[in-house]
């Protein structure tokens, strides 16, 4: 338990917070898109392995490997759209630095300062034999209308990312109903439908 | 160390990453740079959800909830934005946020 061994957890889970916060503004600083993104990946490992130190092992699975697929990803656009993917000349892309800085500071100490003069509570009850069950027998039970709404929002997410990624669908082609005799294309041709 | 204090170094750290995220959200002109601002905000929430359930109350499920609830948010932040930065330079070939505009005030 991380309480109990105040040593060598406690120094793991500095080091991993600072590792996340440093790689986390590495983001913003590395000219390469393709580091920004591996960077931001390493922050978030770190994060994961904290979560681990806290005996959350299931949720920090999911994070390192959802984190580590979306980074994979996000690499892709980021070389897809950016000006300049590999960062071989430098170059900035912001805007309003200084009003950024000042709003990330700022919630920064605010948040900080709450942080440090809350009069935490002690710890209510003993940590479970089973992180997983818990969380388990929660969202499918006291806790189910969490997950019919996540379910919800993610199969609204499938539909929504399909029909705004979609170039040329079938409506585009046919119409609103579907009844034109031969598809409405750039270039004429096709065969009908 | 008391458990107070390694619960408010950890919540340190997730405020770092919360004014961190902050900052380059709003200080970036892509796209998806400002994506991943955002994503590093979530991951401040994540740290700060599993340190609650661990040194607050882990006897109660209701903080890996929000733990999981902020995970999928960060999925579908991701899907989303990356179908609307598709779609926006499909339609006009803008890449960056200072050139998508029109719903300023």
């Amino acid at each position: 338990m991380l309480t109990d061994v105040s040593g060598w957890a406690m120094a793991t889970v500095v080091v991993l917070g600072v590792l996340a916060v440093a790689a986390g503004v590495a983001v913003f600083v590395v000219d390469s898109m393709a580091r920004a993104t591996f960077a931001l990946l390493g922050s978030f490992l770190a994060v994961a392995g904290v979560l681990v130190a806290f005996d959350l092992v299931y949720l920090a699975v999911v994070t390192a490997l959802m984190m580590t697929i979306e980074m994979a990803i996000m690499a892709v656009f980021m070389i897809a759209f950016m000006m300049n993917p590999a960062g071989l000349m430098p170059m900035t892309m912001v805007h309003n630095t200084k009003g950024s800085a000042v709003v990330g500071a700022g919630a920064f100490v605010v948040l900080t300062a709450g942080i440090w003069t809350v009069d935490w509570p002690a710890r209510s009850g003993q940590l479970p034999a089973d992180s997983t069950r818990q969380l388990g027998e929660a969202i499918m039970g006291s806790h189910m209308l969490v997950m019919l709404g996540i379910g919800i929002a993610l199969f609204a997410t499938i539909l929504a990312g399909t029909v705004l990624a979609t170039a040329r669908g079938r409506y585009d082609r046919f119409g609103a109903d579907l009844t034109a005799a031969r598809p409405d294309d750039p270039v004429p041709g096709g065969l009908p439908r | 160390m008391s458990a107070e204090i390694v619960l408010q170094i950890v919540l340190t750290v997730a405020a770092g990453l919360i004014g961190v995220g902050l900052f380059g959200a709003l200080s970036q002109q892509s796209i998806v740079m400002v994506m991943m601002g955002l994503e590093l905000v979530l991951g401040g929430v994540l740290l700060a959800g599993g340190a609650a359930w661990y040194f607050l109350a882990p006897e109660l499920p209701d903080a890996q909830v929000l733990v999981v609830v902020a995970l999928v948010v960060m999925a579908v932040e991701m899907a989303m934005g990356f179908a609307v930065t598709i779609a926006i330079y499909r339609a006009r070939q803008v890449d960056m946020v200072d050139m998508a505009t029109d719903l300023r005030g």
